[in-house]
């Protein structure tokens, strides 16, 4: 690959960025990353991710855009409510940087779509609301041995952790989704809307150094933040042998959706 | 006893105690929500009752966190 000039002043401030460089920035346009959730962690994450010239970005959402997203979901507009939200992000993405190839898959991940989505993809992004497709997505990844960026965020906290092969998965973590009606979202709890940004912005970091080899990922690592204190704290995770999927003695071998929701979030909002 | 509880050093009044009543002094409200690592290994919640905690053991409480894309989502 050879960058034009034009291509040689957008992407400046990475090429000359130390370990980065010319080199680096050719693997970021070659790379391809999945983002699946256009929401409070895709949005930045999709945002960063354009504007540094990730070659191909995957956009997974069977949501339309609502008024209550407009306040931390950052890639959608006011005039673009009850649009999909994977359109109202790739209409951004063009704009932000038109050399960017947007897939829009208006659609939710599930056990049957799933590995048709992620297989063309060098690294994908969980930028979901809900433990059925975290677990789902790790699942995947994990199976199909394809690095991913798991991501959470509650009220003013956020955490997470990368993986690639071998290394911890987020169900060496928590072996299975928490009991239905326990976990509080976002719609329940409430979310400050620059906790979101902080997340999907260390997502879009991993995914671009993973794609660059700069630096070290967070893997075997959680990293936790409270932004009420501005506390981080990456607690070293290890890969555990009792994990049901990398373990020894594995129980899960194939992808099911998980039956709950959430909770009920229509009479609990 | 010392533990080193979510990465402080905190004092424990009981000299002896296990994970789950290391949760109840801790006040952690919905322990079916956290993941425990003892210095460094993850505890199954099955032996939670009959995990022993030592001087200075590192204990990690990790909670589950949702959130990230829409709130209105139900997967089903």
């Amino acid at each position: 690959m050879s960058f034009t000039d034009e291509q040689l002043e957008r992407y400046s401030r990475h090429i000359i960025l130390k370990n980065v460089g010319i080199e680096g920035q050719e693997k970021i346009c070659a790379g391809k990353v999945l983002i699946v959730g256009a929401g409070g962690l895709g949005a930045p994450a999709a945002l960063y991710l354009a504007a540094a010239g990730v070659g191909t970005i995957g956009l997974v959402d069977g949501d339309v855009v609502d008024r209550t997203n407009l306040q931390r979901q950052v890639i959608h507009f006011t005039p673009d409510i009850g649009k999909p939200k994977v359109i109202s992000a790739q209409e951004k993405i063009a704009q932000i940087n038109p050399e960017v190839k947007v897939n829009a898959y208006h659609t939710l991940a599930l056990a049957h779509n799933i590995n048709d989505l992620i297989k063309d993809y060098d690294f994908i992004i969980d930028a979901t609301d809900n433990f059925p497709a975290k677990f789902l997505i790790n699942d995947a990844c994990v199976l199909a041995g394809k690095p991913f960026s798991h991501g959470g965020i509650l009220r003013f906290d956020g955490q997470t952790m990368t993986h690639l092969p071998g290394t911890a998965c987020y169900r060496c973590v928590f072996d299975a989704p928490p009991p239905k009606n326990l976990v509080p979202t976002c719609a329940q709890a409430g979310v400050l809307g620059a906790v979101a940004g902080m997340l999907g912005t260390i997502q879009a970091a991993e995914a671009l150094k993973y794609l660059t080899g700069v630096g070290e990922l967070l893997t075997n690592r959680l990293l936790i933040f409270d932004a009420l204190t501005m506390n981080f704290r990456a607690v070293k995770i290890r890969r555990s042998d009792n994990c049901p999927l990398c373990g020894k003695h594995p129980s899960i071998t194939k992808l099911e959706d998980a039956e709950q929701p959430v909770c009920d979030l229509k009479s609990g909002g | 006893m010392d533990l080193i509880i979510n990465g402080s050093t905190e004092k424990i009044k009981q000299d002896t105690l296990t994970v789950v009543e290391l949760l109840a002094v801790k006040k952690v409200e919905a322990p079916e929500m956290v993941s425990v690592q003892l210095n460094g290994e993850f505890v199954r919640r099955a032996d939670f009752a009959a995990t022993p905690l030592k001087e200075n053991d590192a204990v990690d409480f990790l909670y589950f966190m949702g959130g990230g894309a829409d709130d209105e989502r139900i997967y089903d």
